[in-house]
């Protein structure tokens, strides 16, 4: 193998998942030795791509090479014996096990006897080797994340790894731990292996990559750029694309009074971590306030917070009555409704029947049921006219919810928000994964919301959507609104700039 | 009341719960609960006692009582493992199963009297003062394996790579699945192992301990008390055979308090009202129930040798298992 034989070569990769073309004829060329940036946003094939290379995906269409040799993968372990090794987003370690047992798990050496004291010796000085360390005989959920993944790391490399996939290590990591990483990726490189680092966030690419491939919506728009001389803001272009704006009529109107004002609120996430940092916004009656981010950077928590779902501290008030950590009752009883992001878990029940569904909040309401008792042939009827109302394909009102498409779920579940005539409308990625037809009867439904008088606050990923359904836009990163901007004055690289972290330089 | 005398039936009837609570912590290890444990444990007690019966053969009764509970243990493990469903279903059903087996095919079986499993001293040790005559005299050899069983599956568990295969896939199967471990293959064996030793279990007393076929009442429900046993224990071999003796010593205890006529120089209720004591027969149950409540408390709090996927079956590529 000469060193201008590439490491990986792959060539008009085509990956297919029941109705989305995830891979379209990707070209993706690792060097040897080098830090190959693969960028681009959440579902843009990225993970896609990378399960292909580690034999966990197998393409439709489209060769692969390892050092020159073309080779086809049916399993993990044929990837591994070819020298690649992927440390996954999700890790895969045991919690109850120590660091070396981790390492040796599924490995023939050693046959019986464990010996650990003997194989700690062994990783230890593989450790010293790469400079990553961790205490061999701690147990994996004594340590941080940071040290978890290097545990992820050492595993490749005890496993003979001579080229690393990374699938967005640094979203787990403190800044600190980046910069370890970072430093641990280029001592990595210096001793011959090649990587290659999965991203959305463009400081982080330039800082450590040599060459970036990046990946738009299964398309490669930029193949092994080098990044001398590329800025963040040639990145934001080639990631986010300069896509005609997906268009729906919006008519003109003028915002009216504050329906929701929030005032320095902080939460904390599930892990106890801060994951809103003093949010200040307001969204009028009539208006739609987007909010752009990178997932993960607090949007769950703003929707928890306003919906009663989630504590908080700071002030949340509905036409200037305060619903801050009052439990959701209380805001669905000032008008507050809510499209949660998960519509199969949160938003719909789903072994029970649309009817059901579509009762949830207006059960204990005349004319459905008077408190204490549920008058289901008006519940039936009440299904029955938002069914044919919304235009949900299934066969009867009987059906569980979870026979549903996911379009025909979501307009179920806007059917119920919409019914119960909110003030505001908390929507958290209203069209994600839906097919074209049902974006566009999820979008109209939103802007005619908006016609009537709804307060809505946006939360989605898609800039585009963004783009042509709010009035204005905040753009959130790491519990933060950075900067916000009128939907018509807005530059999608601008925005694409500031969602990820970075400022113009 | 004699300390070596509760102490040597302690270690007798504690050898069941034994090998009963250590083949279940090797089935929960790997990740499947199977609360089967008292139809298997009657199941071989049955079978061995009627191959003791047939064939003059008390020890071939023995490996024919350890298939049976392999066997049925088989069912609840491609029900779980194979097909997925719920575990506490199954198990649950696989102990009417086993006793409804077991009643039906040991019809008849009462009072027969097939040859019994010997019993044997250990020479030296029995001479030990007090807890010689108690542990090492008059016992059959599997009380003595016993003896030799708990630390040997706690090292098996601890110290050995398929030990440690064993505890990766009870606590995270994707885990193991990725390194190319077979978390199927892994839960069968041990499900089977599992469904041996209760087997064995069920021997042990119809052909050693209390001698005979009483029916359902072969057991009264030892198995349960092993599974119990297992979380008190942690998922620990040791402590599941330290609880195992104690419980065992319990019973006897129990018999003997029901004896004299004056107990610590009162009369004693048990002897004058006989009502009483089914208080005291009570105790082990009870035990259990208080047991199994401090246990699981203890359990929730540390990171004790809870198998975080039992209970769960596992489907490759379902995120987060």
């Amino acid at each position: 193998m000469s060193s201008t034989t590439p490491a990986v070569e792959m060539k008009d990769i085509v990956i297919r998942f029941p109705g989305v073309l995830a891979n379209d004829h990707v070209n993706l060329t690792l060097r040897q030795g080098e830090i190959h940036a693969l960028l681009g946003e959440n579902g843009a094939g990225k993970s896609t791509l990378m399960n292909a290379l580690a034999g966990l995906y197998k393409p439709v269409s489209g060769t692969t090479k390892v050092n020159g040799e073309l080779v086809d993968f049916n399993s993990p372990k044929d990837a591994i014996a070819k020298g690649i090794g992927m440390v996954h987003q999700h890790f895969k370690l045991v919690p109850t096990h120590t660091v070396t047992e981790n390492i040796l798990l599924g490995m023939d050496e050693p046959r019986f006897l464990m010996n650990l004291k003997k194989y700690d010796e062994k990783i230890l000085e593989l450790e010293e080797q790469y400079g990553l360390y961790v205490d061999p005989a701690a147990k994996i959920w004594q340590l941080p994340v940071g040290a978890q993944q290097r545990v992820e790391i050492l595993k490749t490399l005890y496993r003979g790894a001579e080229i690393l996939i990374m699938d967005e290590p640094t979203a787990v990591l403190a800044p600190q731990e980046i910069d370890d990483l970072m430093v641990t990726m280029r001592s990595m490189t210096d001793q011959g292996k090649s990587i290659i680092f999965i991203s959305h966030k463009l400081h982080e690419v330039i800082a450590v990559a040599d060459r970036v491939t990046v990946l738009r919506k299964g398309i490669v728009t930029a193949h092994g750029k080098s990044l001398e001389g590329l800025t963040k803001r040639n990145l934001a272009q080639l990631m986010v694309g300069r896509d005609v704006v997906f268009s729906v009529e919006k008519e003109e109107r003028e915002a009216g009074d504050v329906v929701l004002e929030m005032k320095d609120v902080y939460a904390k996430n599930n892990k106890g971590l801060p994951a809103l940092q003093g949010i200040s916004l307001r969204v009028h009656s009539g208006e739609i306030l987007g909010i752009a981010g990178v997932g993960g950077n607090g949007q769950s928590e703003l929707a928890e917070t306003i919906t009663g779902l989630r504590e908080c501290e700071g002030l949340i008030e509905i036409n200037g009555e305060e619903i801050s950590n009052q439990p959701p009752i209380e805001a669905i009883a000032r008008g507050v409704s809510h499209i949660p992001e998960d519509r199969t878990t949160v938003g719909s029940a789903p072994s029970l029947s649309i009817t059901d569904n579509m009762i949830m909040k207006n059960y204990n309401q005349e004319p459905i049921g008077n408190g204490w008792s549920i008058n289901f042939a008006r519940a039936g009827e009440h299904a029955q006219k938002l069914k044919e109302k919304y235009n949900i394909l299934a066969p009867n009102v009987r059906t569980p919810a979870g026979k549903l498409s996911g379009g025909n779920l979501q307009k179920l579940i806007l059917a119920r928000e919409i019914s119960s005539y909110p003030r505001l409308m908390v929507a958290m990625q209203p069209t994600r994964g839906l097919d074209v037809g049902a974006i566009e009867a999820i979008q109209s439904l939103l802007l005619e919301q908006r016609q009537s008088g709804t307060a809505i606050l946006l939360i989605s990923e898609e800039l585009d959507e963004l783009l042509s359904l709010s009035d204005r836009i905040a753009v959130i990163s790491d519990g933060k609104i950075v900067g916000a901007v009128l939907a018509e004055d807005a530059d999608i690289n601008e925005i694409g700039l500031m969602m990820t972290g970075g400022t113009d330089d | 009341m004699n300390f070596t005398i509760i102490l040597h039936a302690g270690v007798a009837t504690g050898t069941v719960l034994l090998f009963a609570a250590i083949g279940e912590i090797f089935t929960e290890r790997s990740g499947i609960l199977n609360l089967g444990v008292e139809g298997m444990m009657l199941l071989g007690a049955m079978a061995g006692f009627s191959i003791s019966l047939a064939t003059e053969s008390p020890w071939l009764g023995v490996l024919v009582a350890m298939l049976a509970g392999g066997a049925l243990s088989l069912a609840h493990g491609v029900v779980t493992i194979h097909f997925q469903a719920d575990q506490v279903v199954s198990g649950l059903s696989l102990t009417f199963l086993g006793t409804g087996l077991a009643l039906v095919l040991g019809e008849g079986l009462t009072g027969q009297t097939p040859p019994l499993l010997l019993d044997y001293n250990i020479p030296l040790l029995s001479s030990i003062p007090v807890i010689g005559p108690a542990l090492f005299q008059d016992h059959g050899i599997l009380v003595y394996v016993g003896y030799l069983a708990a630390p040997l599956a706690w090292y098996y568990i601890n110290k050995t790579r398929p030990g440690m295969h064993l505890r990766a896939v009870g606590q995270k199967p994707s885990a193991a699945d990725s390194v190319g471990v077979n978390v199927y293959g892994i839960r069968y064996i041990y499900t089977f192992v599992g469904g041996c030793l209760a087997g064995l279990a069920g021997a042990i007393i119809s052909l050693s301990v209390s001698p005979g076929w009483y029916s359902s009442q072969t057991t009264s429900g030892q198995g349960w008390i092993a599974i119990a046993l297992v979380i008190f224990a942690q998922w620990n071999p040791m402590r599941a055979a330290l609880g195992g003796y104690l419980f065992g010593m319990l019973r006897r205890l129990i018999l003997d308090l029901q004896g004299p006529r004056i107990l610590l120089g009162f009369a004693n209720p048990l002897y004058i009202n006989s009502n009483y004591s089914f208080f005291l027969i009570m105790t082990p149950y009870v035990l259990t129930i208080i047991a199994l409540i401090f246990g699981s408390r203890a359990v929730a709090k540390k990171r004790a040798g809870s198998p975080s996927a039992l209970g769960l079956p596992y489907v490759r590529g379902e995120r987060g298992k």
